[in-house]
């Protein structure tokens, strides 16, 4: 534990200033600033401010399922999930499952959703017991899982018996189209569920509130016991053995929720932005969604519901913001590079912060 | 006196079995420290028998991919004797090697000497990018691998940044062919034909063999360039410098008491590590003769790395003989698998999927091997 923390009563000012700049992070303040300059240059640049904050919205609602699997992860002490394409691919196969058997609007979505927590629950078990072997090097084991278990997936996409005619290639060839458009499908049936137009921004009703749906349970479960069992055993292993605690029982639940989550978070992903998209698209999923939680405030080892949707919000802004604003001032592509920079960026500032917990044992 | 003497024979024959299981455990402990390698022998064999290629050809892709890797491989040693780990951040390397060859691209060299200035130029950029590299670890002590990764994938952007929108507009580029049709930003590929094989040919040893067409072809000054390296690394550690490496290696805390001033000396190692991947990308680019500039060095630090944990290095363990082993193995799974796959399944895109599943998988599984062997030694 860094030492600041236990400053018991902050007096001047000055002292709380600090304080509040020392926990919010330098990493912080400059995405943050960052973001207030594009929003200034945005408005100085008249671009549409409506389309943008209607995209905000959107894109805040279609990410944030995804921001909040890396809560239990993290509260369960494995670290950020690293390993969220093996929740995504499960979504997947939950989606294409859907147009398999003929599904079309909320009946896909509530079964899509329904096997693709099933699946994710199913495979995040298996990867937590995985991860109670590798105890200290879940990150950077994660990550090459993550990326192994995509490329396995893309023979899987190619081998698989779709019959499906909005899925296969038109003519011939063999596997899955790269992108399945979902218009016919599940494919906005969310956005436009009760959405209503405020001032010229649309507000996708039925996506925000599934999201605050996951957000509410999520949270009621963090205030149950086995949710305060499991952020115990995340912040300290040893104190929960001893209280009689399963620590590898709570780390693999933490995982399998984690993964459900991510499951389910795809399915919503890909509803909004109404293609499905396999191969090696889901490779850096992952890595915005690690760097969401991290810039809402969280650490690799507290993550709260707050700083999933400070995060997801922040994150995506930049996104959406970014974009128009590039393409006016410089060239069409420097919004892609700035959301590298910015989401590596992030997770690097937070690996360097000082905390318990390693990679190399 | 009886009771002595059973208990005597009681004795023997309990030495007897002790000996006995401890052989068995040795040959036990022998084959599971080996088995990685082993296993990827046998992976090797099986796929090199089912795709179907002549021994010869085998061999001379083995020899040019051996020649042209090796280098970036043993560039991971010296991390991991002073205890970080796999240096994933030798994708820096790759970078300064690259922006090496930019330059000289850009004054149009060729030939040997071009190579040799290449070699020059990406030295002091690696060693800067080793030095930053270097300080960023020192921050996140213990999470150097995952901080690695993702440093890649940063470094990455701010490539992509200065090579898409720097270059031509605040550095000038000379050659208009580098150039994007705008004028702005590097083009996909950079050809540089005028400097390939510029190493390889100095001396080029063929032999012929009978009966086949194609004679086995090997570039004797790039394979002495590594063999060099391997001596000097061999007797690097022997050196004060490299007891060093390994005290911060074995434990930072004793070697800290002992006055080695332990940040330093992982900042040191670091850009070895760095100024090595360099040089050894500036080697592997002059084999292939043109760069994908933005690709080239992305999956630099994953191959190298996926190479010697299949020679059976681990985290903390790795020899030049794994390093070699594995470039080796690696690569000769490289070219067959994508044919074995087609032989055997009936589609080529199967195989490519399949190779590049080979290359994370061995990865995620090796390092999640030896945290599981980690833990049951602490047992």
């Amino acid at each position: 534990m860094p030492e600041d923390s236990l400053v018991p009563e902050k007096t001047t000012l000055k002292e709380r200033f600090l304080d509040f700049y020392r926990d919010f992070g330098v990493a912080r303040l400059i995405i943050f600033g960052f973001l207030l300059f594009l929003l200034a240059s945005a408005l100085f640049l008249k671009l549409p401010m409506e389309q943008i904050l209607s995209s905000v919205l959107t894109r805040f609602g279609m990410n944030g399922i995804l921001v909040l699997a890396m809560i239990p992860s993290i509260q369960s002490g494995t670290g950020p999930n690293f390993a969220l394409p093996l929740g995504i691919t499960c979504g997947l196969v939950a989606t294409t499952l859907s147009i398999e058997l003929d599904m079309a609007g909320f009946s896909g979505l509530f079964f899509s959703i329904g096997v693709a927590a099933v699946l994710g629950a199913i495979t995040g078990f298996f990867y937590g017991m995985l991860l109670n072997r590798v105890k200290g090097q879940e990150m950077t084991v994660g990550t090459y899982f993550g990326f192994s278990i995509v490329s396995l997936m893309c023979i899987f996409w190619f081998l698989a018996p779709y019959k499906s005619p909005e899925m296969i290639w038109p003519y011939g060839g063999s596997g899955l189209r790269v992108t399945i458009a979902l218009h016919d499908r599940l494919g906005k049936v969310l956005d436009n569920f009760l959405s209503f137009d405020i001032l010229g921004v649309t507000v996708p009703t039925g996506l925000l509130l599934i999201f605050a749906l996951f957000c509410l349970a999520l949270w009621v479960f963090s205030k149950t016991k086995s949710g305060i069992a499991l952020s115990t055993v995340g912040s300290n292993p040893r104190f929960a053995e001893s209280c009689g605690l399963d620590v590898n029982r709570y780390r693999i639940i933490g995982s399998s929720i984690s993964h459900a989550l991510g499951a389910v978070g795809i399915v919503v992903y890909a509803q909004s932005f109404g293609f499905i998209q396999l191969y090696m698209a889901p490779l850096f999923m992952a890595f915005f969604a690690v760097a969401s939680i991290l810039i809402g405030g969280a650490s690799l080892k507290r993550a709260t519901v707050t700083h999933a949707i400070i995060g997801t919000f922040l994150f995506q802004s930049i996104l959406v913001v970014s974009m128009p604003v590039a393409n006016v001032v410089v060239a069409d592509n420097i919004a892609d590079v700035i959301r590298i920079i910015i989401s590596n960026g992030i997770i690097l500032y937070a690996l360097t912060r000082k905390e318990i917990g390693g990679d190399v044992s | 006196m009886t009771s002595d003497s059973r208990d005597q024979s009681k004795k023997l024959t309990l030495q007897e079995t002790e000996a006995k299981t401890y052989k068995e455990r040795i040959w036990k402990y022998y084959l599971r420290k080996n088995i990685v390698p082993l296993f990827f022998i046998v992976l090797c064999v099986f796929g090199g028998y089912y795709s179907g290629l002549s021994l010869p050809f085998l061999i001379n892709e083995i020899i040019t991919r051996m020649a042209r890797n090796s280098f970036l491989v043993i560039s991971l040693i010296i991390p991991i004797l002073a205890g970080m780990g796999l240096n994933f951040g030798i994708v820096l390397g790759a970078m300064a090697g690259q922006f090496g060859y930019i330059a000289t691209a850009n004054f149009q060299m060729a030939g040997f000497s071009g190579f040799a200035v290449t070699t020059l130029i990406s030295i002091p950029l690696s060693i800067l990018f080793g030095w930053l590299t270097g300080k960023l670890f020192n921050q996140a002590k213990g999470k150097e691998m995952i901080t690695g990764i993702i440093l890649g994938f940063f470094a990455n952007g701010i490539y992509q940044l200065i090579c898409l929108y720097f270059m031509g507009n605040f550095i000038p580029i000379r050659v208009p062919t580098m150039l994007l049709s705008t004028g702005v930003g590097l083009r996909n590929t950079l050809d540089i034909k005028s400097m390939h094989y510029a190493l390889d040919n100095l001396w080029k040893i063929r032999i012929k063999i009978p009966g086949m067409i194609f004679p086995i072809v090997i570039p004797v000054f790039t394979l002495l360039a590594v063999v060099v390296l391997c001596v000097a690394i061999h007797f690097l550690i022997k050196t004060k410098l490299g007891q060093e490496f390994r005290a911060v290696g074995q434990n930072r805390h004793i070697a800290e008491v002992a006055g080695i001033k332990v940040d330093k000396i992982r900042v040191i190692a670091i850009i070895f590590s760095t100024v090595l991947a360099g040089i050894g990308q500036v080697i592997f680019l002059q084999n292939l003769g043109n760069i994908n500039t933005y690709g080239s060095h992305v999956q630099v630090g994953t191959f190298a790395v996926a190479a010697i944990l299949i020679g059976g290095a681990s985290v903390s363990r790795a020899t030049i003989g794994q390093a070699l082993l594995g470039t080796l193995l690696f690569h000769t799974l490289f070219i067959v698998s994508p044919l074995a796959g087609k032989n055997l399944i009936g589609d080529a895109m199967i195989g490519e999927y399949f190779r590049v599943f080979v290359t994370y998988g061995v990865i995620g599984l090796a390092l999640a091997l030896h945290a599981w062997q980690a833990r049951q030694k602490r047992r």
